[in-house]
């Protein structure tokens, strides 16, 4: 879960990091009263969660009050990335000597955290690395043994770094380290920080990930920030049909049917488990076919579940017929599946051998799931059938309706 | 042979008396030779049976019931809980443990795999299906109930490692039904953070006789095909690899996950595009389908198994002329 600019801040505030005197708003009024606080030059920031702020015209420069003003309720009214801003940061312009880069991350391969520091920031930390590597340094550090200071001094001196900045930062970069571990974080970046004209260190802009996994262990600090439950900040935001699939998945404890995502096709997807959801979703685009959903079942849902997800997808606009595919089951039943699909068609007036255009669940109690399959006059498959051949029969069942 | 486990191994199952846990003890008792699955632990469960097997309050009281040490564990405790019953049974000893519970963050994942490679152990998923030595033994619960598991897989020379629970049996099974049996087959989790990755478990079937080719199921996200990938141009193997790509729509819709927690893309390296290619590169052949998988491995063993006595001809023939 990302944060937005003005959250990230805030975290990076209470960790002890020198930050300039911002301010966060909502109302333009409000915002001239925060530039005439500062009483000196500001900057107006968008807070939006995409990129490419500053190129779409949501980061301008304000001399006065008044222009901090205008320029905030310009920025307020601007879309960027198809979002309107949650509000506007207005930051002191900072007169910056030097920007710097200091970053965390999880290093997947090395299992571990790792610290990036550089004397080059204000772009892409990547960038930087890429053509400049001797300015970045990296360290990995322990989530066992104590974090300590020279771990982070080590960093920074490798990066060409000395003299006062090093002693000065060393902290910042140590907090920031902590900051990542102890919140849950799966990114947490200064970007950039600056040097002022007086030799002391202050945060620009911080940019921070938390694990969705964690969210539930930093309630107070999500509570404190004002983020609320139901804020997915994810890429894109759950459509009605998705957000109707998370529902028929909450209708009960037993399995998963759902982690649903829409697209615009005509083949209906009721597929699973993780890994055979991606295969077929993949083996439908590769036969032609143009899927409606993407979905996951698995871990052996009830009836009531697996016939509303089917019922959720076939009254989706412009969907044709269904494919029932998983990769062969051993904890989720085939019989359930059949029979909350089979229920799902008739509960909606359609006979089940014409809605559904395969069935290819093999597994745990199949004898069971295919004897309620062919009574329907169903096309099934077992396992003798790949996950490809049955997500071509999909398409080609959905092109022959299409010509007819 | 087999890596891992073998029909000696004991293990104990922590959280044995969930639902999940109990069907899955049952399926490793009745799997091939039966699991010597010697206890199960759940605090404040002291004296239970489940299936026969007598439950503890601590990992230590199960090792001082079974009055020798204990080689394994099968974790399925919920995630809140689960970095504590990993540190419970490595601090005990346990130098294998497989964790079957999904959604755990990755700070305490990698608290976990830190204790692990301190102490000697090593962490097997988390979210994973576990460890299955055709017609021998399993470890988790993978491929079900025995039944379903005899169906799916048969002893032989393939070794499979799958970040989906899932497909490593569809891929098992494909194999199976090729003629291709399995040495060991092991479902490494889908997590961004695994115990052990495809590199890590290399040597291990590189070091078993049994063991001719090595197939692999791989999604978006993470650097393990990456790693793989230079594992094999670093060391000399003697195994082929094929391997297969899923998720590859993925690569259109980045910041999005699906299927599994670690197919999140989370840089320029991640996406399926760049890992195909990285695998090529290191010769590892990648499927675009599951059922050519056993003809494509089937070709490779063939075709090392037949270049290894033409060298040694080559060589010899050499030698005749010096």
């Amino acid at each position: 879960m990302r944060f937005f600019e003005y959250e990230a801040r805030e975290i990076v505030k209470r960790a002890g990091i020198p930050v300039t005197d911002y301010g966060f708003t909502t109302d333009p009024a409000e915002a001239g009263a925060i530039a005439k606080r500062i009483g000196a030059a500001t900057v107006i920031k968008s807070q939006v969660l995409s990129g490419g702020r500053m190129k779409a015209g949501g980061v301008k420069f304000a001399d006065t009050p008044e222009q901090a003003e205008a320029h905030a309720r310009e920025i307020l009214g601007l879309e960027i990335g198809g979002h309107l801003p949650r509000g506007v940061l207005v930051d002191p312009r900072a007169e910056v000597e030097q920007e710097y880069y200091a970053g965390v991350v999880w290093d997947g391969t090395r299992k571990r955290p790792v610290m990036i520091f550089s004397p080059v920031g204000g772009i892409d930390i990547e960038q930087v690395a890429e053509q400049q590597p001797e300015a970045v340094g990296r360290r990995h550090f322990s989530n066992v043994l104590p974090l300590s200071d020279f771990e982070a001094k080590e960093v920074i001196a490798s990066s060409g770094v000395t003299g006062s900045a090093l002693n000065q930062l060393v902290p910042i970069l140590t907090r920031l380290a902590r900051v990542f571990v102890e919140n849950d974080m799966t990114l947490a970046e200064i970007n950039p920080l600056g040097r002022l004209r007086d030799g002391s260190f202050v945060a620009l802009d911080a940019h921070m990930e938390m694990e969705n996994e964690a969210r539930g262990r930093h309630a107070k600090l999500l509570g404190e920030l004002g983020v609320g439950e139901e804020e997915t900040r994810q890429a894109r935001e759950a459509t009605p049909f998705e957000l109707a699939g998370a529902a028929v998945d909450a209708i009960d404890h037993r399995g998963v049917a759902g982690n649903v995502t829409e697209f615009d096709g005509n083949l209906g997807l009721v597929i699973g488990a993780g890994g055979g959801s991606l295969t077929l979703f993949d083996a439908v685009r590769a036969h032609g076919g143009r899927p409606a959903n993407y979905c996951e079942i698995g871990g052996n849902p009830s009836v009531a579940k697996a016939c509303g997800l089917a019922k959720l997808v076939l009254s989706k606009p412009g969907v044709e017929r269904i494919a029932v595919m998983m990769s062969i089951v051993s904890n989720t039943r085939v019989d359930i599946v059949a029979r909350g699909v089979v229920k799902a068609c008739l509960e909606l007036g359609y006979d089940p051998a014409e809605k559904i255009a395969i069935f290819r669940i093999p597994g745990a109690w199949e004898e069971e799931g295919f004897k309620i399959l062919e009574r329907y006059h169903v096309e099934y498959a077992d396992r003798s059938v790949s996950l490809n051949e049955a997500a071509r029969r999909a398409v080609e069942k959905i092109e022959e309706g299409v010509a007819a | 042979m087999s890596i891992l486990i073998d029909a000696d191994t004991t293990f104990i199952v922590q959280g044995i008396t969930g639902r999940e846990a109990v069907n899955l003890t049952r399926e490793c008792l009745d799997y091939g030779a039966g699991a010597k699955v010697v206890g199960g632990v759940t605090p404040g469960r002291l004296g239970r049976e489940v299936h026969g097997v007598p439950v503890f309050d601590t990992v230590a009281q199960a090792i001082a019931d079974h009055g020798a040490p204990i080689d394994g564990s099968v974790v399925t405790v919920p995630p809140a809980f689960t970095k504590d019953a990993v540190f419970e049974a490595i601090e005990n000893g346990i130098r294998l443990v497989v964790i079957v519970t999904e959604r755990i963050p990755r700070r305490d994942v990698a608290q976990m795999v830190e204790l692990a490679s301190l102490r000697g152990a090593r962490i097997i998923g988390p979210n994973c299906l576990g460890i299955i030595v055709p017609d021998v033994v399993k470890m988790g619960g993978i491929g079900g109930p025995a039944r379903n598991a005899a169906q799916a897989y048969m002893p032989g020379p393939i070794g499979v490692i799958s970040r989906s629970g899932g497909m490593t049996t569809e891929m098992s099974s494909t194999l199976s039904a090729a003629g291709l049996g399995q040495s060991t087959a092991v479902s490494i989790g889908g997590d961004a953070i695994i115990g052990c990755t495809y590199a890590e478990l290399m040597p291990l079937f590189e070091a078993d006789e049994q063991t001719q080719g090595i197939v692999i199921y791989s999604e978006p996200g993470g650097r393990m095909e990456a790693q793989l990938a230079r594992w094999v141009t670093d060391n000399d193997s003697r195994l082929p690899i094929v391997a297969f790509m899923a998720g590859r729509f993925m690569d259109e819709m980045p910041g999005m996950s699906f299927g599994h927690a670690g197919t999140i893309v989370e840089g320029r390296e991640d996406t399926a595009a760049e890992k195909i290619a990285r695998l090529g590169a290191a010769g590892i052949a990648v499927a675009e389908r599951i059922e050519d998988i056993p003809e494509m491995i089937g070709a490779k063993i063939a075709e090392r198994s037949h270049a290894a006595p033409a060298a040694r001809a080559v060589a010899d023939a050499a030698g005749t002329r010096r």
